[in-house]
């Protein structure tokens, strides 16, 4: 995914490289300082003056190459961290994009929250490897190398001993960093419990007042939050224990340079400024070797984030427009099912389903849950694809027709409509966002939901909360229904639309869409059978199959299930009567 | 396909956890904004802070112990190494040089000991800390009356427990690291001017210099910082919005256009973090000048003065030692600075809520409801959420052991107010509300939880097994009272066939289960709980007629033997009420059984023969919104 960024790249690791140079010049500009003025006092009949000009020389090589190493690695972190904002971007837009195109049977399987942490935190994952990873990595390496190549020179023996600790140390502290992922994502979950428990305790305060269950619900809180210390101070001993024996290994390293050096000085093998060039030195690579651990993490984290991700990228879209996908054209909006199969997840949903809705004709289904009337509906639209059979509007097969032509056609209202953030405007107008102020205002009067807009301060810019949870059911349901027939849908499918609505107000907005809309061809799944007991055709669903068709009258007479489940709904009723 | 859904989902129960993970994270960034970043240090916030870290005295006076050792221990070695060149090397005396070096490997060891036990310390102290003022905040919550939490966002809570406390458990943390950088700048300070003050005071004037730069620059770099995460985190907002509209989006063919947005979104981002990064590294070309100048000054001023032979070349060495660790404890300095700021601002909001006074409080002298009876009665009852418009007008009414009271009326007409009243969510303007003869405010508050068992509406469960939500408080419950609550109520069945039966853990708000499924189990919860009395708000939306016809038995069931009050909406229920209540507007207006009511020939004669199959469908469903306080506030 980096293909296309070489440059930046490139400009990253050489920056990396130039600053990593000049950083280690710095020890050996210090310790010719101090040799220069060591040397000169030991030595007799030195030029003051000479000694003078050749310290301001060394000073300002100093300076100079202070600050052309701040520039470098100023220009090293900002390339990096640019270099990882650019990759994570095209990532974040890539892997959005895919999720909108995978179909619903991708969507039913997967948790929202796990396709968030994909997006967020696994995208973060391989932004803070491509920037701290990719381009450190060469700063670290050019570092520990070129320090142990050049403290070599000044004395092998020395440094030997001096870096003899550090592979051990590297080593260990990165095998404790894994041990502190692991732990991490303990804690995560941890919290994310402790954070449920709280939420759940909040949201239903309702339930825990009506049970007084105020101290109960303070143990699970406590439960939870002690778990979370507990594990946390795991973390933290793992850390500080870490921490600690890095810095107290680089001091018993000084400790040895300043003995073992010390002597060889004494014995004249040893320039006090290569003692200090020494000390130097260490102190500078503190810094690349504490950052081995985070590397081999941030490469152990990539690696997990990275796949994760392709494995959601690399999903081909169940439904997909082929080259031959040729956009629908609605003449009449004849709606036909021939011998549809379908199965769900491997479980069989419909089985020969068989019939036909005509323009001005509307077709009821009934059943039980899971009788496989939702899956009807989900069919219609082409978000799932039948297993055998047809399904056709004016006689072409959905698939062989353009996806977006096909749900342009088609209508669906769901039971549970999902609302955005957003105001009420914007969520009506959501298929067609250049649709004009009454136009929204039309959809909304059909849907009968103008009326409790109109008397919100706001009216239609009212905005509605985390999923419209500022409204009622039925309000909602009503604003999705405005939703769909503010696009004019040829076909129009409620499922269970107006569950939550009242039976008047149901009636009235079927009234309504009769009156604007002609030529709709209407399927209606719902429970209440007031709400399509008028229709030309109702299919009584059960485990799939069509068990009884016809009109009411005649499904009546049938004395089958549809009659019971009339007989059921009405009891209420007739008892009035009694 | 499979494979991947495989992968996806280890285990079913660990589903719903996902997103909550992050909400320590996120709340904690919500709640950082710009007028933090300037507030005031307040020194009350900090006694009352330090009031919560009084038990762990002890422990805080052995870390500041460690925290001194360990600094000093720092500013040793450099000293160690002068004295080692001075005058062991230059005096040629290697047993001394060996002292020096042993010297110099015990001060690391004094370091590294100190060092851990600082941070094990702290880290102890201030996760203590933080749990004790959670657990405090939680306390209060759970104290504080219904109307508190009516007025109140779940997420402004759930910031304030995780956002804010995490906040201040992170300025207790760096409390100590704060101490150590200042002990750090004087130590440096004083030892460099004993060595040498002239010198000293030469290469420290970089110092005031890198202190001004690191002051100008931080809340600089911190607000493009906070502007960076403001704009990553409305990147995952509408990442969100689109995961779960994504069948609206599909169907609606909007892709396109989200696409546009979303890109639009990203790229905002994306310059906000690029300005984060070049106002992060800018600082590094200035420190260095700086540091490099200092160095220089050292170099030229001390290699002269070596020269001279008025100093030492390890005092000239200790000097450049010195000098390369100015800037970390100026660095972490001025970050602490910022992490303190956001402590007080968290310190004010969670002191804020601690302080609210408790509306519905227990009385000292409360008496336990050992045997209750079941009696409901409700005396010249006014009450409303802003007492200045009452939502119940003198209400009186009783409900005697073993009856049923059916309270209808439209949508708005106090029904669910009067109900909250009964079970004392809040506390009555006017009259008095009795169980048993006894006013429910001289009635401890646990008492009249075991009295009365209400079933919400909305049946409310909680994440945890089926067994968990039924049993909930009724602690003495066993596996077999609620197994056979759950036979009685009619759901067994579908318990069974969940994975794990009845400790199959339910997914957020039981989202696995249908919405009769979950009316039934509360159901169950309240059988089990079998109070004397049961408060319960009938619904009737949603729900098919299969299930209904199962709710309706289960209804039954429950009502039998208990004195019940109902907000009914089933005209079955409503018929075999002891006693119907018609409320309007907040007062009632009718009362008596179904025959009475219908030969009053008044609103629920009216009401009745309109021939639907349910109350509900009475009022329009637009006024629902009225009802509930929480949007009244």
């Amino acid at each position: 995914m980096t293909i296309g960024y070489k440059w930046h790249f490139g400009a990253a690791v050489a920056a990396a490289i130039v600053s990593s140079i000049l950083f280690l010049l710095i020890p050996r500009l210090l310790g010719d300082g101090v040799d220069t003025a060591l040397l000169a006092f030991q030595e007799e009949g030195v030029v003051r003056s000479e000694i003078q000009r050749d310290l301001i020389g060394i000073a300002l090589l100093i300076i100079f190459v202070s600050t052309l190493r701040g520039t470098f690695g100023f220009l090293q972190m900002y390339l990096g961290e640019t270099l990882g904002q650019r990759v994570a971007s095209r990532m974040r837009m890539v892997y959005f994009e895919k999720l909108q195109s995978l179909s619903f049977s991708f969507h039913d399987g997967v948790h929202t929250g796990q396709l968030m942490s994909r997006g967020l935190s696994d995208v973060e994952g391989v932004r803070a490897f491509v920037q701290s990873g990719m381009v450190q990595v060469f700063r670290v390496i050019i570092m520990i190398v070129a320090a142990a190549i050049l403290m070599s020179f000044l004395d092998w023996q020395l440094a030997l001993v001096s870096l003899s600790f550090v592979p051990f140390l590297v080593l260990r502290s990165a095998m404790m960093r894994l041990r502190l992922r692991i732990l991490w994502k303990k804690i995560q979950d941890a919290l994310g419990d402790l954070s449920t428990t709280m939420e759940e305790n909040l949201s239903g305060v309702r339930v825990v007042r009506a049970f007084s269950a105020q101290r109960y619900e303070e143990e699970k809180f406590d439960v939870g939050a002690r778990e979370v210390i507990e594990l946390r101070m795991d973390a933290a001993k793992i850390q500080a224990s870490g921490g600690t024996a890095m810095s107290f290994a680089f001091l018993v390293a000084w400790g040895i340079v300043l003995w073992f050096g010390g002597e060889k000085v004494i014995r004249d093998e040893l320039t006090v400024g290569e003692l200090a060039q020494f000390f130097a030195y260490l102190a500078i690579l503190q810094f690349p070797v504490r950052m081995i651990p985070m590397l081999v993490n941030s490469v152990a984290r990539a690696a997990g984030a990275g796949g994760r991700l392709y494995e959601v990228l690399d999903i081909d879209p169940a439904i997909a427009d082929g080259p031959d996908s040729k956009p629908l054209n609605i003449t009449d909006s004849v709606v036909r099912f021939e011998d549809v199969s379908f199965s769900y997840h491997g479980v069989s949903a419909l089985e020969h389903i068989s019939f036909e809705a005509r323009p001005d004709h509307t077709i009821g289904i009934v059943g039980a849950p899971g009788s496989g009337k939702s899956s009807i509906a989900h069919l219609l639209p082409r978000f799932y694809d039948a297993d055998s059979g047809h399904v056709t509007i004016d006689g072409v097969d959905l698939k062989d027709a353009t996806t977006r032509s096909v749900r342009a056609a088609v209508g669906l209202i769901q039971q549970d409509p999902f609302l955005f953030d957003g105001t009420i405007k914007d969520n009506i107008r959501y298929g067609d966002m250049e649709a004009s102020d009454e136009k929204v205002i039309e959809a909304a009067r059909i849907a009968q939901v103008h009326d409790f807009i109109d008397q919100l301060p706001e009216k239609y810019d009212s905005s509605i909360g985390e999923r419209g949870t500022g409204l009622s059911g039925g309000q909602r349901q009503r604003v999705a229904i405005a939703r769909t027939i503010l696009t004019g849908p040829p076909v129009l499918i409620f499922d269970d639309s107006t569950s939550s609505v009242d039976a008047g107000t149901d009636a009235r907005i079927r009234i309504e869409l009769a009156r604007v809309s002609e030529g709709r061809t209407t399927i209606i799944i719902a429970h209440r059978l007031s709400s399509l007991m008028h229709a030309q055709e109702i299919l009584v669903l059960d485990a799939g199959r069509i068990v009884e068709r016809g009109t009411h009258d005649e499904l009546l007479a049938l004395n089958g299930r549809y009659s019971e489940l009339w007989a059921l709904q009405q009891k209420q009723a007739t008892e009035i009567e009694e | 396909m499979a494979s991947f859904f495989g992968k996806l989902t280890p285990g079913k129960s660990k589903k719903p956890r996902e997103r909550p993970a992050r909400a320590e994270e996120e709340h904690a960034q919500l709640h950082e904004s710009d007028t933090e970043m300037f507030a005031e240090l307040d020194s009350t916030v900090f006694q009352r802070f330090f009031y919560y870290a009084g038990p762990y005295k002890k422990a805080m006076f052995v870390a500041t112990l460690a925290v001194l050792g360990f600094t000093l221990a720092n500013l040793a070695v450099p000293l160690i190494i002068k004295i080692g060149i001075d005058t062991a090397i230059a005096e040629k005396n290697s047993s001394l040089l060996a002292i020096v070096g042993i010297a110099l490997i015990v001060t690391a060891l004094v370091q590294w000991v100190s060092n851990y036990l600082q941070r094990i310390l702290m880290t102890r102290v201030a996760l203590e800390v933080l749990y004790d003022i959670r657990a405090d905040m939680f306390l209060q919550i759970q104290r504080l009356g219904m109307s508190f939490s009516d007025k109140t966002p779940v997420g402004s809570l759930m910031a304030r427990m995780f956002g804010d406390v995490g906040a201040l458990q992170e300025m207790l943390e760096s409390s100590l690291e704060v101490i150590a950088d200042l002990l750090t700048i004087v130590g440096i300070v004083v030892v460099l001017l004993i060595l040498d003050w002239r010198m000293a005071l030469i290469a420290l004037s970089v110092m005031p210099l890198l202190f001004l730069i690191r002051v100008i620059w931080q809340p600089l770099a911190r607000k493009a910082f906070l502007r960076m995460r403001r704009n990553s985190s409305v990147v995952g907002v509408y990442l969100d919005q689109n995961v779960s509209g994504i069948r609206v989006i599909q169907a609606s063919n909007r892709q396109k256009a989200n696409e546009e947005i979303m890109s639009g979104k990203i790229s905002t981002f994306f310059s906000s973090a690029n300005k984060a990064a070049r106002l992060g590294g800018v600082l590094m070309p200035t420190v260095e000048l700086l540091t490099g100048t200092a160095l220089a000054l050292v170099i030229i001023i001390g290699g002269m003065r070596v020269l001279d032979g008025e100093m030492g070349v390890g005092t000239m060495i200790a000097f450049l030692l010195y000098v390369q660790r100015f800037f970390e404890p100026i660095r972490t300095l001025t970050m602490h600075y910022a992490i303190l700021q956001r402590a007080v601002a968290s310190g004010h909001r969670i002191f804020e809520l601690l302080d609210i006074p408790i509306d519905v409080k227990e009385k000292e002298d409360a008496k336990p409801l050992d045997d209750p009876q079941g009696e409901v009665e409700f005396k010249n009852v006014t009450f409303g959420y802003d007492p200045e418009r009452p939502i119940l007008r003198n209400i009186n009414f009783t409900a005697s052991p073993g009856q049923t009271v059916a309270i209808v009326g439209p949508t708005g007409s106090g029904k669910t107010s009067l109900m909250a009243l009964a079970h004392r969510f809040y506390d009555v303007q006017e009259g008095q509300i009795l169980l048993d003869g006894i006013d429910v405010r001289d009635i401890k508050q646990d008492s009249i939880g075991k009295a009365m068992g209400m079933v919400l509406q909305e049946p409310f469960l909680f994440s945890q097994t089926v067994m968990e939500n039924v049993r909930y408080n009724t602690r003495y419950a066993t596996r077999e009272d609620v197994v056979n609550a759950c036979k009685t109520i009619g759901a067994h069945e579908f318990v069974m066939l969940l994975d794990d039966g009845y400790d199959t853990i339910l997914e957020q708000r039981g989202s696995n289960l249908s919405v009769g499924q979950r009316q039934l189990i509360s159901f169950a919860r309240a059988l089990v709980a079998n109070t004397k009395i049961l408060i319960l708000d009938e619904a009737t939306a949603n729900i098919d007629s299969y299930t209904e016809k199962v709710i309706q038995e289960a209804l039954q069931k429950l009502l039998t033997g208990r004195t019940a009050l109902v907000i009914a909406h089933r005209l079955s229920t409503i018929r075999n009420a002891d006693k119907i209540i018609v409320v309007q507007v907040g007062e009632i207006v009718e009362e008596g059984t179904h025959d009475e009511l219908i030969e009053i020939n008044g609103l629920y004669a009216s009401l009745w023969t309109t021939n639907y199959s349910s109350f509900d469908d009475i009022a329009d469903n637009a006024d629902d919104v009225l009802e509930t306080p929480a949007t009244s506030t």
